[in-house]
C-alpha cells in the first residue's frame, strides 16, 4: 500500500507538471486530490486495513496529500506568472501615439506678468490701486508737472476724447498709470490734511500712446508704476526697493545700474538697466549690443507733484517707479513682436 | 546730437578710454547710444572687457594709413582723367595714380610750390572700396591702371569712413605732420548722445566737455573768446526792435567786413561731417562751428544787401510775430504761409527769417558776400517748437531753440562765430557788439545743507562736500554753517527756485556724486495699512475659475471702429477719439462682447474648438464728471467642436448651449453663489430668440447667454458651428458674491433611485426640479437630471425627464419603506402641480 501512495504521488506529480495552463490546472485537481482521486480512495479505505498497517498508511497517505497540496499551489503560480507574462506581452501600446488633446485654458501673458510683478510688489508692502483709463489733460499731466507745450510731452502722444471745448484741460486716454498717483495722494490726504498717512501703492492698468503700430511700438500697453510716500523715504530706499525687485524678477544674480535719467514728475530721475539675461551681458542684438536692458524709469517724487497731491514736500518725500510689463513678457519669453499681444491668436496665447 | 571725442579734448583732458568715457556720460544722463571709431582703434570683441555699447567704424592701420605730401602733379601718359603724383609718405618717394578731380587743376605745374598734405593709403591698407554704395571694405592690392603700375592711394573721405564724400581726395591743414599714421593725426570716435529735456544746455561739446570735466575731476579748459577788432564800431550801423520780450528776451548782432568766401581748414570740415553737417564755406561753417562748440545757433546775413534793402538808412532788426497771410521763401527754397504765432526776424522791408528755425534766402551768405553781419539771439522754445513742428522744419538751430537756450549765450555765440569767421576768412571784427536784452533773467539761488541731502538721497555729505560737488559745473557756492548757497551758472534754464531748485540742485548733487555709489537700504519709513484690494482680488479669483473651467484669456484693444462693433447691433453711441490713429480705431469699444466675437471670429479658421473669455471695461459716452463712464464687463464665448480630435477620436459634436451653460454653472459655483435663476429671453436680438437666458440673482440681472443670432452670425465668417456667448456686468457679478457653507458630506449609506415623468412640453426643466427638491426636503440629497426624452410613446406635446435620486438621512441608514414614502410623495406632488405622470 506504501508503494502504492509513492506512485500516486510520482504520478501525480509527473501530471501536474505537464499541466501550463489555469484550467488543466483544475481538472488535475479534481483527478488527483478530489474525492474520487485513487488518494482519497486510500483514506476511504484505511478502515479495511489492519490495525498495524492503518496508522502507517495513513501517515504516508497524509504526506502524499500534503505534497500534492504543496506542489499545486507551486505550480499554480508559476502558471498564474506565465499567463500574466503572456498577456502582458500581447498588450504592448506604441507610447508613441500623441495623447489626446484638452483644451485647456491659460492667463494671457500680459496677465501672467502683471501679477508676477504685483505679487513681487505686494509683499514688498505696495497694494494695488486702480483708476479709470481716459483722464483729464489736469491729471495726465499738469497735476504732474507736465506744463502745456512742455517738451517731454512729446514722449508721451495723446489720444485725445471727443468731448467738446475744455480749453487746456482736454480728455484723453491715459498715457500712463501716474494720474492715479496724484488720485491715490489726494485720497489718502483728505483722511487727515494735516498730517496724511503714508502711502506704498502699485499702479497697474492700460495705457495709450499715439504711436504707429509696429514690432516695437503699440497703441495701448500696460504699465506697472510704484509709489512711496512717507516722511523718510529716501533715494537710497528707491535703490534697495527696486534691486530687490530686479533679483525677484529676473534672478537672484541680476546686476542693476541706476543712470541719470529725465521725468517731469520725478527728480532726481533715474534709468534702472539690468544686465541683459540673454546674453549675460556680452552684447546681443535683444541689449542692442550694450549689455544692458532698460527696464524702469524710476526718481524721487517731484515736489510739486507731492503738492498736487497734497502732501508737503518739505515734510514729506517719496520714490516712484515705472515698467512695461508687456515689455519684460517679450525679453522673457523673447517675443519679437508686440503685436502678438492684442493679436490674441491662440497660437501664441496657448504657448503661456 | 553727435559728438567727436577729439573736439572735447579742445576742453577738457581726457585720460580714460573712449568706452570709459561713453559710460561715465551714460550714467551722468548723457547717454551714449552708439560709438562710430573714424580712424581709432576699437575695442576688441570678445576681449575680456564687454561692450557696453553699439559699437562700429573702421580702424586705421597705423602702418598703412599715414600723412603725406603731394609734390608735384603730372598727367598720365595714357589717361586724360587720371594724374600722376610725386608723393612723400616719410619713408619714400612713391609715384602714386588718382583720378581725383581735385587734382587737375595741379597737373602740370611742375614742383609745386607749397606741397599738398593728404591721406595715403599704402599697399595693403584696409579701407572702404570709394566707388560702391554704401561701406564696403577692400584691401589694396598691387595692379596695372593703362599701363602704370599702382599700389596705394590718396584717399577721399568716404574711403576713409569720414563722410559719403568722394568728389574728391582730402587736402589736409597745411601743418599736417608727413609720414605720421593718420590714426594718431586725425583719427576720431563719434559719439551718439540723447540729450534729454533737462539737458539742453549740453547740446554743445563745451557742455558736455563740462560735465565730463566735472565727472572725471579734471578742470574745464576756458576757450579764449576774445577776437582782434579792427575799422569803425557796429554801433550806429544797425539797431534792434523786439517787439515782444517774451517771446524774443535777447537780439545780438556783430559785423565782419571783407570775407573770403573760400573753404575752412580741414579739420573744421572734418568735425562738422563728423557732428553731420556738410562744411559749406569758412563764413556759413564758423556759425556752425561755433554753435556745436558753445550751443548758441547763429546766423549769418549778407550786410550790403541788407544796407541796399535799407536805402541808405541804418539797417533795422525788428523781430515780431507773423500777419495773417505772410510769406517767406527759406533757405531751402521754399515758400511759407507763417502763422501769426510765428516770430519773424524783419528788416525795414519785411521778413528775412523765421526766428531760430531757418533764414530766409534773399539775405543769405553767398560766393560775392563781402561784409557779413552775425545774429545770435534767444527765443521762447515753446514758440520755435510749435514754428519747426509746424513747418515740418528741424534743423540743427531749431533743434536746440526748441529744447532751451539761455539768452546768456547769445553774446558768447556771437564773440565765439565772429572770432572763427574772422580767422577762416580773412575778415576784421568790427569792435562791438549791438546788444538788445531789456529784461537779463536772475540766476536761481538755491540753499541746500547736508540734512537736505541725507533727507532725499539717503547719504552724508558735507556741507563742502556738495560745495565740491556742484563747483565743477560752474555753480557759484557760499557754505555758511550747514548750509550751501548756491546761485545757478548763466546758462542753465532748468533751475528753479524754492524747493522746486532744492530738487533740481538735488539731482546735480546725486549725478556727480554718482547713482551707483548711493547704497542700497531698505524702507525704513512706517508702512501703510496693509489693506489689499479686494475688488482686484476678486477680479482674479474670476479669472482663475475661468481658466480651471478651460477658457483662455485674450485682451482686445480698447480701440475699435462702429463698423465692427455694429456687427453685433446697433450701439447707443460712442466715446469718440479726435485724433484717432486710424479709421478702424476711432471709437472706444462700447461693446465688449463685439471685440471678443472678432477675436473667435480671426481663430476661426485656425481651431476646431475656441473657449474665450475676456474681462475689462468698455466706455459708454455718458459722463460721469469729467470723464466718460468705464464699465468692467466679462465675456465668454465658445465655438468649435466639444472636444478635440484625435488619431482614435474622430471629430465629434458640436459646442451648444448647454457647454455654454455648464461654464457659467460652474464659474457659479466657484464663486458660491447658489440663489441665481435662469430665465428665458427672448428679446435680445444678439441672440437666437429661443436659445439665449437671463441669469438673475434675486431678481437682479447679472448678464445674458445664449447661441448667436443666426442674423448676427451671418455677419461674421464664422463655419457652420454655433457660437455661444455671454455678457456679464462684472461688478454686479462680484458685488454678490456671498460667504457660502458646505454641504455636510454624510457617512449613512445613500439609497439611489431613477424616476422617469412625462410632463407637458411647456413644464421648464427647473420647475419640475425645484417641486422634486421641495417635496423631497432634507431626506432628499441629490436630484440629477439624466434623460430628456420625446418620441410616439409618450405622446405628442410631452416631454419625459428622468431623474437619478439620492435619499439619504444625516443620522440613520434610510429603510425601504421610508424611501418608498418619499417618492410617493414626490410623485403625488407633481401629479397634482404639474399634472406628471410617472413612466412604466
Amino acid at each position: 500500500m506504501l508503494e502504492k501512495l509513492d506512485e500516486i504521488q510520482s504520478s501525480a506529480l509527473q501530471a501536474l507538471y505537464s499541466v501550463m495552463d489555469e484550467e488543466s490546472l483544475q481538472s488535475w485537481r479534481v483527478t488527483h486530490t478530489g474525492r474520487s482521486s485513487a488518494l482519497m480512495q486510500v483514506f476511504s479505505g484505511l478502515g479495511q486495513l489492519s490495525k498495524e498497517e492503518r496508522p502507517l498508511v495513513g501517515q504516508k497517505a497524509n504526506q502524499v496529500k500534503l505534497a500534492l497540496e504543496a506542489a499545486f499551489n507551486e505550480h499554480s503560480q508559476v502558471i498564474q506568472k506565465a499567463a500574466l507574462k503572456r498577456s502582458l506581452e500581447g498588450e504592448h501600446l506604441d507610447v508613441s501615439l500623441p495623447g489626446r488633446p484638452l483644451r485647456g485654458g491659460h492667463l494671457h501673458p500680459a496677465t501672467q506678468t502683471l501679477r508676477r510683478i504685483l505679487g513681487i510688489l505686494a509683499e514688498m508692502g505696495f497694494q494695488v490701486y486702480t483708476s479709470s483709463e481716459v483722464e483729464t489733460d489736469e491729471y495726465n499731466f499738469q497735476n504732474l508737472n507736465f506744463p502745456p507745450d512742455h517738451p517731454a510731452r512729446e514722449m508721451q502722444d495723446s489720444f485725445y476724447v471727443e468731448a467738446g471745448e475744455r480749453g487746456d484741460n482736454p480728455v484723453l486716454l491715459r498715457t500712463h498709470t501716474s494720474p492715479g498717483q496724484i488720485r491715490a495722494m489726494r485720497a489718502a490726504a483728505a483722511t487727515d490734511p494735516n498730517n496724511p498717512p503714508p502711502i506704498r501703492i502699485a499702479l497697474p492698468g492700460m495705457c495709450f500712446r499715439y504711436e504707429q503700430i509696429t514690432a516695437r511700438s503699440e497703441v495701448q500697453f500696460n504699465q506697472v508704476e510704484g509709489l512711496a510716500v512717507g516722511r523718510s523715504i529716501t533715494f537710497s530706499d528707491l535703490k534697495g526697493t527696486l534691486n530687490d525687485f530686479a533679483r525677484r524678477m529676473f534672478g537672484q544674480n541680476a546686476r542693476t545700474r541706476f543712470r541719470a535719467q529725465h521725468f517731469p514728475f520725478t527728480e532726481p530721475s533715474a534709468e534702472m538697466d539690468v544686465e541683459c539675461f540673454v546674453c549675460g551681458g556680452k552684447g546681443c542684438p535683444v541689449c542692442k549690443q550694450s549689455g544692458w536692458l532698460e527696464i524702469l524709469g524710476c526718481g524721487m517724487v517731484h515736489p510739486l507733484v507731492l503738492q498736487n497731491g497734497g502732501y508737503d514736500p518739505l515734510r514729506y518725500t517719496g520714490f516712484a517707479f515705472g515698467m512695461g510689463p508687456e515689455r519684460q513678457a517679450m525679453l522673457r519669453y523673447k517675443i519679437e513682436d508686440i503685436r502678438y499681444f492684442w493679436g490674441n491668436d491662440v497660437r501664441f496665447l496657448e504657448q503661456f | 546730437m553727435k559728438l567727436p571725442l577729439s573736439w572735447l579734448k579742445d576742453f577738457v583732458d581726457i585720460d580714460i578710454s573712449v568706452e570709459e568715457v561713453a559710460r561715465k556720460l551714460t550714467l551722468a544722463g548723457l547717454e551714449v547710444e552708439e560709438i562710430r571709431y573714424v580712424g581709432w582703434k576699437m575695442p576688441e570683441s570678445g576681449s575680456q572687457s564687454k561692450h557696453e555699447f553699439k559699437t562700429y567704424g573702421l580702424e586705421w592701420q597705423p602702418d598703412k594709413l599715414v600723412v603725406a605730401a603731394i609734390t608735384e602733379v603730372m598727367p598720365h601718359p595714357a589717361a586724360d582723367r587720371l594724374v600722376l603724383c610725386k608723393l612723400l609718405d616719410g619713408v619714400q618717394e612713391h609715384v602714386v595714380l588718382t583720378g581725383a578731380p581735385n587734382l587737375y587743376e595741379y597737373k602740370g605745374l611742375g614742383a609745386l610750390p607749397t606741397p599738398l598734405k593728404v591721406a595715403y593709403a599704402r599697399e595693403g591698407a584696409t579701407l572702404y572700396d570709394g566707388h560702391a554704395d554704401g561701406q564696403v571694405l577692400t584691401t589694396l592690392k598691387r595692379t596695372k591702371i593703362r599701363g602704370v603700375e599702382s599700389y596705394s592711394m590718396v584717399c577721399s573721405e568716404k574711403e576713409l569712413g569720414i563722410s559719403e564724400e568722394h568728389e574728391g581726395v582730402i587736402f589736409l591743414d597745411a601743418d599736417a605732420p608727413v609720414g605720421m599714421p593718420l590714426a594718431d593725426y586725425m583719427g576720431d570716435a563719434v559719439f551718439s548722445i540723447d540729450i534729454l529735456p533737462n539737458m539742453a544746455r549740453n547740446v554743445n561739446v563745451y557742455g558736455i566737455a563740462r560735465e565730463l570735466a566735472a565727472l572725471t575731476g579734471k578742470s574745464l579748459k576756458r576757450p579764449e573768446i576774445n577776437p582782434p577788432t579792427r575799422g569803425e564800431s557796429i554801433q550806429g550801423k544797425v539797431c534792434i526792435e523786439i517787439r515782444d520780450t517774451q517771446l524774443n528776451p535777447r537780439f545780438v548782432l556783430g559785423l565782419v567786413r571783407n570775407v573770403n568766401i573760400t573753404p575752412s581748414p580741414y579739420f573744421v570740415q572734418r568735425r562738422l561731417r563728423l557732428s553731420g553737417t556738410r562744411p559749406i564755406n569758412c563764413v556759413v561753417d564758423a556759425t556752425n562751428y561755433a554753435m556745436f562748440e558753445m550751443g548758441e545757433p547763429l546766423h549769418a546775413f549778407d550786410y550790403d544787401v541788407l544796407l541796399e534793402r535799407a536805402k541808405g538808412n541804418p539797417v533795422t532788426i525788428l523781430t515780431r510775430t507773423a500777419n495773417p497771410g505772410e510769406k517767406l521763401t527759406t533757405l531751402d527754397g521754399v515758400e511759407r504761409l507763417l502763422q501769426p504765432t510765428q516770430v519773424l526776424v524783419c528788416d525795414s522791408q519785411g521778413a528775412l527769417s523765421i526766428a531760430g528755425v531757418m533764414g530766409g534766402a534773399e539775405s543769405e551768405v553767398t560766393e560775392k558776400t563781402h561784409n557779413v553781419l552775425l545774429e545770435g539771439a534767444a527765443w521762447n522754445f515753446i514758440n520755435i517748437r510749435r514754428t519747426s513742428n509746424t513747418h515740418g522744419l528741424h534743423s540743427e538751430a531749431s533743434y536746440r531753440f526748441s529744447r532751451g537756450v539761455h539768452p546768456s549765450l547769445a553774446e558768447t555765440g556771437v564773440r565765439r562765430g565772429l572770432q572763427w569767421m574772422a580767422a577762416w576768412s580773412g575778415g576784421q571784427v568790427a569792435p562791438g557788439l549791438v546788444d538788445e536784452y531789456p529784461n537779463p533773467p536772475e540766476d536761481a539761488i538755491v540753499k541746500i545743507g547736508p540734512q537736505d541731502v541725507r533727507r532725499l538721497l539717503g547719504i552724508e555729505l558735507s556741507a563742502s562736500e556738495i560745495a565740491e560737488l556742484l563747483k565743477p559745473l560752474e555753480f557759484e557756492v557760499s557754505i555758511k554753517e550747514d548750509t550751501v548757497t548756491t546761485k545757478a551758472p548763466p546758462f542753465r534754464m532748468d533751475i528753479g527756485q524754492g524747493v522746486v531748485g532744492l530738487a533740481d540742485v538735488m539731482e546735480e548733487v546725486a549725478r556727480m556724486y554718482g547713482y551707483d555709489r548711493i547704497p542700497e537700504t531698505r524702507i525704513a519709513d512706517e508702512l501703510p495699512p496693509q489693506a489689499g484690494n479686494p475688488e482686484l482680488e476678486k477680479e482674479e479669483n474670476l479669472r482663475n475659475l475661468l481658466v480651471a473651467l478651460g477658457l483662455q484669456e485674450v485682451i482686445t484693444y480698447r480701440m475699435t471702429s462702429p463698423e465692427r462693433q455694429e456687427r453685433l447691433g446697433p450701439q447707443n453711441g460712442y466715446v469718440q477719439l479726435a485724433n484717432p490713429i486710424a479709421p478702424e480705431k476711432r471709437v472706444l469699444r462700447r461693446s465688449l462682447l463685439a471685440n471678443v466675437l472678432d477675436t473667435l471670429e480671426r481663430n476661426a479658421r485656425l481651431q476646431d474648438s475656441m473657449a474665450f473669455f475676456e474681462l475689462g471695461p468698455v466706455f459708454l459716452p455718458m459722463p460721469i464728471g469729467d470723464l466718460p463712464m468705464e464699465k468692467n464687463m466679462l465675456v465668454i464665448a465658445l465655438s468649435g467642436l466639444r472636444q478635440l480630435p484625435a488619431w482614435d477620436v474622430k471629430a465629434g459634436p458640436l459646442l451648444n448651449f448647454f457647454d455654454l451653460k455648464g461654464v457659467i454653472e460652474g464659474l457659479l459655483k466657484g464663486l458660491g453663489l447658489r440663489e441665481v435663476s435662469f430665465e428665458p429671453l427672448e428679446n435680445d436680438s444678439r441672440f437666437h430668440p429661443g436659445k439665449c437666458a437671463r441669469l438673475l440673482y434675486k431678481q437682479r440681472s447679472l448678464g445674458v447667454f445664449g447661441e448667436i443670432h443666426p442674423l448676427v452670425k451671418a455677419r461674421y465668417e464664422f463655419g457652420s458651428s454655433p457660437v455661444l456667448a455671454a455678457e456679464f456686468d462684472l461688478a454686479a457679478l462680484l458685488e454678490v458674491q456671498p460667504a457660502f457653507g458646505i454641504q455636510p458630506v454624510f457617512s449613512f449609506p445613500p439609497m439611489l433611485e431613477d424616476i422617469a415623468l412625462v410632463v407637458d412640453e411647456s413644464i421648464p426643466a427647473s420647475k419640475v426640479e425645484a417641486l422634486i427638491r421641495q417635496t423631497g426636503g432634507a431626506l432628499l440629497s441629490g436630484v440629477r437630471l439624466f434623460d430628456v426624452f420625446r418620441g410616439e410613446q409618450i405622446g405628442e406635446g410631452k416631454k419625459s425627464l428622468a431623474y437619478a435620486l439620492t435619499y439619504q438621512a444625516p443620522d440613520r441608514t434610510l429603510t425601504d419603506k421610508e424611501a418608498a414614502q418619499l417618492r410617493g410623495k414626490i410623485i403625488k406632488r407633481l401629479e397634482y402641480e404639474i399634472g406628471a405622470r410617472l413612466r412604466g
